[in-house]
Formats: C-alpha cells, structure tokens, sequence
C-alpha cells in the first residue's frame, strides 16, 4: 500500500503575543500597594470632614449608604478556570439565583467588582488572572473558590500549579470543598457582602470574619 | 496487510525485535528510527499516527515510544527506541506523519528530546522561559518558580 502524500508544508512559526504589555501591567501590580482602595486625594478630603465638627455624621452616614450600595450590586466577572466554574454557573443559575443579592455574571471585567477564581491557576495562567483583576475597577473583591485556587489543592506538588491564589492577587473570601457545591460559595458570598458592609472609606480591608459557618 | 503479514514482514524485511504482547512491540535501533516508521506507514498501511511519548529509565537513558494504527486492518504498531545514557537527539517523524508535530513538541517540552528535522521546535504547554524539562526524573519536586511557587 503506497501512498503517495504530497509533502509536509514547512509552516513559519507565528508570532503571536507581545510580551510587553503584559510586563507592564505586572510590573504596575508589583508597585502598587496591597489595599490601595482609593486615591490619596479622597482620602484625605474624606478624613477632612470626618475630622470636622460633626462631620463624622457625614461621613459615617455616606459610608453605610455607599457599602450597602456596593455590597447590594456585586457584579462578578464570569471567569471560570476549571471543573469548579461548573458549580459557579450552577451558582448563578436559576435554582440557587445568586441574582436575588444583586450579583449578576457580567462579561468584562471593566465593570465588575468581584472575581471568583475557580479552579487551578497554572503559572502559565497566572499572568492573565493577574491582568484581568488589574482591568477590573477599584474597589474590588476575589473570592477564591475550591482547594486548587486556596492552595494548590491536588496539584500541589505539580510542577505548573501555582500554590494559592493568594500568590498572585489579595484573596477576601476563601471557599473551601472540591469541588465546593453551590451552597458553600453561596455562603462564601454571603460572608463577602458582611464585609463589605463594613468596608471602610480609607480603604483598608477588614477584618477577618468571625462567622464561619 | 493484516497482523500476521505485518509481523512477517518487520521480521523478515526489516530484521527487527518483536517483543511478545498484544499490541505488536517493535524495539528499534534509534539511527533506524525514520526508515521504519516510514515503512510502518507506506508498506504496513499504518496511517493513523496514535501517540507519541518518552519514559526516563534514569541511567539507561530516555527511550521514546510511538504508536501506530492501520485501522482498515486492525493493525497496531508501538515503535520503541531507546536513545540511550546521556543522549536526547532523536529522528523526527514530522515528515512523515504530521500528526507528530506537536507530540514531538510536547515531547520536547517535557523530556527535553531534540527531534532532528522538526520544522518548528518550540515549547508547546509551558511558557516560553521555562527552565527545565519537569517530566525528567532529575527534575526536582517542588522546584521554585519565582514569583507564582
């Protein structure tokens, strides 16, 4: 059985990424500091007038109104990285309908607040996570979802799996299972929206929850 | 041409090991590693290129393994070469079968197997920086990979 196939094509290799772009927005997220809510600015007008005669009220007033208003419309980033996105779609599904405490799955990450990482973040991953939270606007929220995404879960002693996701961007809520069904990351929104009703105006995180169950 | 024509003929012709097992085990010297794939393929009929892989026998050396269907006949061929202590160059069987392009890419990625006449050469899975061969059994558990590990 001869076969006579024409002969292998000789195909140039592409190029097809720049890395510098992407260097920059790392190098970006290296200077900036953790917890950097706000601008100096507002900061400081803010402090201002909570400093001021009375002014407190205000400002302790605008902040409960602003964190209920943050905390009523958590928009999420649809990202889903591995088997956990499953029960994150299952999430925001209409059985269990996270759309009731405002948090609708929004396609870009210039207009959401919270990214849910589920699933395992490879290192070769890392840097596109890292861009995408970057894209997102300030305040923003991560919720990491299932044991690869808190630790490195099963992959742990893989050699490509980066060992949490806290290693790469700042973590709020860490959802425990593997993976975790609706009702934990349910309930790890829920502990999401605690804080951030009690997110302060300067912009520091707080403290960690005392609720766990 | 059917299985036992198949053995026959590797036997014969070609003068090569077969070991004994169900698919047929063909153990190649690495210098005639092309010429029998390209007799598997044109003579044997097998054109489905099914997988190609490596194993890291530490001080023998690396031994690259290929399977090969002909699936009109229900043929199948695992080419095996063991490339010996301290080597890692290997014919490329791009030319031959396409499919081989990116296994032997992998393969490269992995074990870091030079294949000679691979048209494009590069890291496929991990990322272009990468130090190291992670499938190597040298390679370290645990090994650093600043900032991520």
């Amino acid at each position: 059985m001869a076969l006579n196939d024409p002969p292998v094509p000789v195909i140039p290799a592409p190029i097809w990424r720049n890395f510098k772009e992407l260097q920059e927005w790392e190098q970006l997220h290296k200077t900036r500091p953790e917890g950097d809510k706000h601008s100096p600015l507002f900061e400081s007008v803010t402090e201002g007038i909570h400093n001021f005669p009375g002014g407190f009220v205000v400002t302790t007033a605008a902040d409960a109104f602003l964190n209920w208003a943050r905390k009523s419309s958590v928009w999420p980033v649809t990202f889903g990285l591995a088997c956990c996105a499953i029960e994150m779609m299952a999430t925001f599904c209409s059985r269990f309908d996270v759309e009731r405490l405002g948090m609708v799955p929004w396609a870009s990450p210039r207009h959401s607040d919270l990214m849910i990482v589920s699933g395992t973040v490879t290192i070769k991953m890392a840097p596109m996570l890292l861009r995408i939270y970057d894209q997102m606007p300030d305040p923003k929220w991560a919720v990491s979802m299932g044991s690869c995404a808190n630790s490195g879960g099963p992959f742990r002693h893989g050699y490509h799996v980066v060992k949490g996701v806290d290693r790469v961007i700042p973590v709020d809520v860490y959802v425990p299972g593997c993976p975790p069904p609706p009702e934990s990351l349910l309930n790890g929104l829920l502990l999401l929206q605690d804080q951030i009703a009690h997110f302060k105006k300067t912009g520091r995180r707080a403290p960690a929850n005392e609720k766990v169950d | 041409m059917n299985v036992e024509q198949a053995r026959a003929s590797l036997a014969s012709t070609l003068a090569v090991d077969i070991a004994a097992g169900a698919p047929m085990t063909v153990d190649v010297p690495p210098a005639r590693w092309d010429e029998i794939a390209r007799y598997a393929k044109e003579t044997i009929g097998c054109r489905f290129f099914n997988f190609l892989t490596a194993v890291d026998w530490k001080e023998q050396g690396l031994e690259v393994l290929a399977r090969v269907d002909n699936l009109d006949e229900g043929v199948s061929l695992m080419l095996r070469t063991k490339l010996g202590p301290g080597v890692n160059n290997c014919a490329s069987l791009t030319p031959i079968y396409r499919g081989a392009n990116w296994m032997e890419r992998e393969c490269f990625d992995m074990f870091g197997i030079h294949f000679d006449n691979h048209p494009d050469l590069r890291r496929i899975l991990l990322e272009d920086g990468w130090e190291g061969h992670p499938l190597l059994k040298s390679y370290a558990v645990d090994t650093p990979h600043p900032p991520y590990r």
